[in-house]
């Protein structure tokens, strides 16, 4: 393992040992949180007793529509709004400024709008995630060299052409960090808004064992969608090394 | 070895940039101008920047002309308008008798002065992109691609991509990228420049066999006067911005010839020649501001 990575994961088991350790000892007492040993056990019971896979693949199948949709429109966007200088201008402040909107305020009028069921969380994911991958898709298709457009239509190429095989794959160091983004949002987005508008998922079900005290429930789910976060993660930053290691970027 | 000069500069340009041969590229009256200044509310500038011309050029078929000139004169816009990449604001030019307007001619390749080689392609699929919309086997293009990567002295770099490669052999690429599909007309903004000067020389070798071997016409843009002294049978020199031709230059060398032609005597009689028509139009390009508002 390299050096970086090997630092990375000794920093979190040290930091999971000092909480192992201050749980242990009392100074954070057992009704508060359970030694992270303890949560990696009823992480695994959870798991075995299979009693909450309809919420996990509830959340995790809202995560995934949310993020395709927020990856594919927004990159479409981005490319379009490219195009447009004066819309580029119109609209470059309200992405700067974007994120100081409390998107989960609007989620009585999306309930109006899409009723009770799922739609209303996707959309708050959507429109969380696909700001990140708009203005990516722009700083990506900003940085396209000059010569590069000039060798394409040397080449003869059509517009969609030249955005297939020039523009998006010279951007796509910044796509993929506009993906991993989205990732980020449409998850903080469908995990938040189960916690305030949601008959289920594992937001819900982590929002209903806090009100119960059922840390039993409760830590192990917190995990589990840390860990869902960062497999995803590493996945997407797999793909990123390799994209950036043919580049000579890394 | 030029032709004489006259008492009207313009006519003197015209007379001796027409070609004795047949015609290949003509060029009338070509002028540039960019916009520049405030933006106004319509999408128009408020002024505008006189860059090139008008100029006058003949370029015959399978010719070598070189042009050189000092820095900011236009050279790089001429060789954008002549390969379609921009439309001239005044003048006409034609390629092979068809008009070039701002749509790049079959038949027309380009080596750019800036690296444009492509970051996620290797080396044999950056050459071989050149070729992608001609109607060769893939064999045919696998033999192109791999002759290429021979006269470029690139064959063992096959498979690398250009981060892996320096400056001067990802220049090498984008030549060969132009190369390999054997075009009518090249044009060659700086292309060595990246390169050191003893592979200069050697790439300006491999060139002048390509062209004696193709029959193309090339068009080369350079700073450096040996380089087009060496390469060219003939040498147009540009005025400061806005860039105008001003003479042509006749080197005279036989079709079959190599770097060794820089041990005659007449290559430095040729540099000379140009440097004295180049050395005041390059103080005049020093400073100079002709936005016209």
């Amino acid at each position: 393992m390299r050096r970086a990575p090997l630092l990375r994961c000794l920093l979190v088991l040290a930091a999971v040992a000092v909480l192992e350790a201050l749980c242990r000892v009392g100074v954070i007492d057992r009704f508060t949180m359970p030694p992270p040993s303890r949560i990696l056990e009823d992480l695994v019971r959870l798991l075995i007793a299979a009693k909450l896979y309809g919420a996990i693949v509830k959340t995790l199948t809202n995560v995934a529509i949310a993020f395709g949709l927020a990856a594919t429109a927004g990159l479409a966007a981005g490319v379009l709004i490219h195009r447009f200088r004066l819309l580029r201008e119109a609209l470059d402040p309200l992405f700067a400024t974007y994120y100081a909107i409390p998107v989960f305020a609007f989620y009585p009028l999306l309930i109006i709008l899409f009723g009770l069921g799922d739609m209303p969380q996707i959309m708050i994911a959507f429109m969380l995630a696909v700001i990140a991958m708009i203005v990516n898709t722009l700083n990506g298709i900003d940085r396209v060299p000059n010569v590069l457009l000039k060798t394409a239509r040397m080449a003869h190429m059509s517009p969609l052409e030249t955005a297939l095989r020039m523009t998006l794959p010279y951007a796509a160091p910044h796509l993929i960090t506009g993906m991993k983004l989205a990732l980020a949002y449409a998850l903080i987005g469908i995990i938040g808004s189960e916690f305030i508008m949601s008959r289920g998922g594992m937001g819900f079900e982590i929002a209903f064992a806090y009100t119960n005290l059922d840390n039993a429930v409760m830590y192990p789910l917190i995990v589990l969608i840390l860990a869902v976060s960062i497999a995803v993660n590493a996945l997407i930053g797999r793909w990123e090394r390799r994209v950036l290691a043919r580049r000579g970027l890394r | 070895m030029t032709s004489k000069p006259s008492g009207d500069p313009r006519d003197d340009a015209r007379r001796c940039a027409a070609g004795a041969g047949s015609t290949h590229a003509r060029l009338r009256d070509v002028t540039k101008y960019f916009p520049v200044g405030r933006e106004r509310g319509n999408g128009a500038r408020s002024g505008s920047l006189h860059a090139l011309g008008p100029l006058d050029l003949d370029l015959r078929r399978g010719e070598f002309f070189a042009m050189v000139g000092p820095s900011g004169c236009g050279k790089s816009t001429l060789l954008e308008l002549l390969a379609g990449l921009a439309t001239t604001s005044e003048g006409t030019i034609t390629f092979e008798d068809q008009p070039v307007r701002g749509v790049v001619p079959d038949g027309v390749g380009v080596v750019f002065q800036e690296d444009a080689s492509i970051p996620w392609l290797t080396v044999f699929d950056n050459i071989a992109f050149g070729l992608r919309r001609t109607k060769l086997t893939a064999h045919e293009r696998n033999a192109r691609v791999a002759d290429a990567l021979r006269i470029m002295g690139l064959h063992e770099f096959a498979g690398s991509y250009p981060a892996q490669l320096s400056g001067g052999m990802r220049q090498r690429v984008c030549i060969a990228r132009t190369l390999v599909t054997r075009p009518r007309l090249v044009l060659l903004d700086e292309p060595f420049g990246a390169l050191d000067q003893q592979t200069r020389l050697l790439m300006g070798e491999e060139l002048l066999k390509l062209w004696r071997e193709t029959g193309a016409t090339v068009f080369l843009i350079t700073h450096a006067l040996d380089e087009a002294a060496m390469l060219a049978d003939r040498i147009g020199v540009m005025s400061a911005r806005p860039g105008r031709l001003l003479t042509v230059i006749e080197t005279n060398w036989p079709r079959e010839r190599d770097s060794r032609v820089v041990e005659e005597a007449a290559f430095g009689a040729i540099t000379a020649q140009l440097w004295q028509h180049l050395r005041a139009e390059s103080l005049k390009a020093i400073g100079r501001q002709d936005i016209r508002v």
